[in-house]
């Protein structure tokens, strides 16, 4: 299938706003289709976990993002690039809903998690946040301890006994490739840790409450090499689990990580698809100059 | 697309002479110096001042005794109390309603227009207040707390009373006080008679009854115990630590309301200082997480903001601790001595009682409003050197 807008040559042109025939039967079948992925069974098409659909957003009269379109497979690594400002990480705040407490901002269009319907007034951020994780640009522990950094996001949904706690603070942990380094220092503050362990210490945070999608703020742009190269091993395990929409200014690192990549430009989703595609094969040129590092 | 010439312009002008700019900025280090010790030497001039006059007088008697128009024997301790009593409860209003103002401000941004309206009207609410002299919150309070507005007739006769018990005394034959309860609504005596329980103490006896002309029983324990027909009682009140009336009086209760009025500008502010302190990139981990904003607020934001919140609450304690014109029109000079029972009973501040040896003409009065002032200046320092303390822990823990 394809994700691509229905018009490569000009974003601008009318067309853009109407999906052909053929993408429209896409979107339905897949709409209502159950979930076609199960987990051992090798399957061509993974069922879709996050759905955008001419998704306009502004902030005030500043209109921020411009008819998107584009769906997140379940289970995959998807990378959003683009320069500066062209409306990724609106993308990734609308995904959890984190602009509501933007004043003047709003959405329409369509933004689905699954069957849940986003941008609806009546969807429970608090739980969608739960099922949708973030991970922020600068690694932000909170002024806690390790143990309570991790046992935040349980404690603040499930009545859980003590003994659970530990364990799902240990997963978590572990999950995030961070459980060697402080397991003998659980309860000293958080702040202690050097910024790539505090960075995967908001990954084990953020998967602690069960997430079924991770959103990453570009999550290594303050870290230096070694510690990025462990987050992208990371998001490499936790692609096994979780839905992951990466925000990237690093080429080389939406090529290594990501199954897909979206170019994004002004606002507009310029060119969506497989991520060797995108890099080797880019269809538009705007694509092509950015990623050979032409601009931006 | 015009070329930036290579020539800088200015070139032709005249430099200014480096010695006179020296000598300029020399004279401007020495002015600020200067104005800097002006300050420091006012200090010094008034601490000596208050210091000779006062230290003679200054001794454990003098922080344990009430005043007394005797100047060798008069001491500040039941304004002492009255400070503590009055600002403990101030404290106690005016941080709930104070972080809970700032919080609303700081933490909820406006999201309707009502609710901008409403942003704007507590803000500029809070501005103004601070910019209001004490004694108009004085002239409030006593319409506000101390009278109710007439809502609840007069103070002496209050329409709803909690903690307080009254008796008829007696003086039975044998010298004893004898306590016989009654409810305020009942007849206004007790009527002598056979079957009345009566207090002596803690401890409850039968009161023996004899007629006006009988002879006096021999037993001294029964006639302790013993009444004539035709004793006069006299109506008196036991009020409890947490006596309660409306309207509030006098006393301790309306004096820290008042004060409140007072200090929760400053409470606000600080509070709302400390909590835009608080990075932005906390509550968006704990939103993140699914946080409802009363447990971004409760788990992440007020935690962090506590020192900053508690700096700005102890300042605002030393503020209404020096305070003295409010209580004035409150509380009014009343000689007091004893420490307050409870939240209605009368009281006196310390600056009061400084103001009232101060305005004495006797110079022995002087010294002891002098000896007053040490000790007050003393409880300020103390509390400020908290608060540096607590400001100074904040910036280790941040950093």
């Amino acid at each position: 299938m394809s994700d691509t807008l229905p018009s490569r040559e000009q974003p601008d042109s009318p067309a853009q706003k109407v999906p052909t025939a053929k993408e429209h039967d896409v979107a339905l079948s897949t709409k209502h289709s159950p979930p076609a992925f199960e987990e051992g069974t090798e399957t061509p098409e993974p069922a879709i976990s996050l759905r955008y659909e001419r998704l306009n957003t502004w902030y005030g009269a500043f209109q921020a993002l411009h008819d998107v379109h584009m769906n997140v497979p379940q289970r995959q690594v998807m990378a959003l690039i683009g320069p500066s400002g062209c409306g990724k990480s609106t993308l990734l705040r609308w995904t959890n809903r984190m602009n509501d407490t933007v004043p003047d901002a709003r959405a329409e269009g369509v933004l689905q998690l699954d069957d849940l319907d986003i941008l609806a007034r009546s969807t429970d951020v608090v739980d969608l946040r739960r099922r949708v994780g973030m991970v922020f640009q600068k690694p932000n522990p909170f002024p806690k301890s390790i143990y309570d950094n991790v046992a935040f996001g349980p404690k603040l949904h499930l009545k859980i006994a003590r003994h659970e706690l530990d364990e799902l603070v240990e997963w978590s942990l572990r999950k995030a490739a961070v459980w060697d380094e402080v397991k003998d220092r659980l309860h000293q503050p958080a702040l202690s840790l050097s910024g790539g362990q505090q960075q995967r210490l908001c990954i084990a945070r953020a998967i602690a409450t069960g997430p079924e999608v991770l959103l990453m703020d570009e999550p290594c742009s303050a870290l230096d090499p070694a510690s990025t190269a462990r987050i992208e091993d990371l998001i490499f395990e936790l692609k096994q689990q979780y839905t992951i929409v990466i925000v990237t200014h690093n080429m080389q690192q939406a090529s290594r990580v990501s199954d897909r990549t979206a170019f994004f430009y002004q606002g507009r989703v310029v060119e969506v698809g497989e991520t060797t595609d995108i890099f080797t094969r880019p269809q538009k040129k705007e694509t092509e100059d950015y990623v050979t590092g032409k601009f931006g | 697309m015009s070329r930036v010439p290579d020539q800088r312009p200015g070139q032709n002008a005249t430099p200014q002479p480096i010695s006179r700019r020296r000598n300029l900025d020399r004279y401007f280090v020495a002015f600020c110096i200067a104005t800097a010790s002006v300050s420091v030497a006012i200090l010094v001039v008034l601490l000596t001042a208050i210091f000779v006059q006062g230290l003679p007088n200054l001794s454990w008697r003098f922080f344990t005794s009430p005043p007394s128009p005797d100047t060798t024997e008069a001491g500040i301790y039941p304004a002492v109390f009255g400070t503590i009593w009055v600002c403990s409860a101030c404290a106690i209003f005016t941080l709930p309603i104070g972080v809970g103002t700032a919080i609303l401000l700081e933490e909820f941004g406006p999201t309707s227009r009502a609710a901008r309206v409403l942003h704007g009207f507590v803000q500029l609410n809070i501005t103004n207040l601070a910019g209001v002299p004490s004694v108009v919150y004085g002239i409030i309070g006593l319409t506000a707390f101390v009278g109710m507005f007439g809502l609840f007739g007069s103070s002496s006769d209050p329409i709803f009373e909690v903690g307080v018990r009254y008796y008829d005394q007696f003086l039975s034959e044998g010298d004893r006080a004898l306590l016989i309860p009654v409810s305020r609504k009942s007849s206004p005596e007790t009527v002598v008679q056979e079957g009345l329980t009566a207090l002596i103490g803690d401890h409850r006896f039968k009161v023996n009854v004899i007629g006006e002309g009988d002879p006096l029983p021999e037993d001294l324990s029964l006639r302790a115990v013993t009444l004539r027909s035709d004793a006069e009682p006299g109506r008196i009140s036991r009020k409890s630590w947490y006596y309660l009336k409306l309207p509030f009086g006098r006393g301790v209760l309306a004096g820290a309301l008042t004060l409140m009025l007072v200090v929760l500008p400053i409470v606000v502010v600080s509070t709302q200082e400390a909590l835009r302190g608080v990075s932005d990139s906390l509550r968006e981990a704990a939103l993140g997480l699914g946080a409802t904003r009363w447990q971004v607020v409760w788990n992440v934001t007020l935690p962090a903001a506590t020192p900053g919140i508690m700096t700005g609450a102890i300042l605002a304690t030393c503020r209404a601790i020096g305070e003295a014109a409010p209580v004035l029109i409150i509380a009014g000079i009343v000689y007091i001595a004893s420490t307050p029972g409870h939240l209605m009973d009368d009281y006196s501040v310390m600056p009061l009682q400084i103001y009232n040896w101060a305005q004495r003409p006797q110079k022995e009065f002087h010294a002891l409003a002098a000896s007053g002032i040490i000790i007050l200046l003393a409880i300020l320092l103390s509390f400020n050197a908290v608060a540096v303390l607590v400001r100074h822990r904040l910036q280790k823990s941040r950093s």
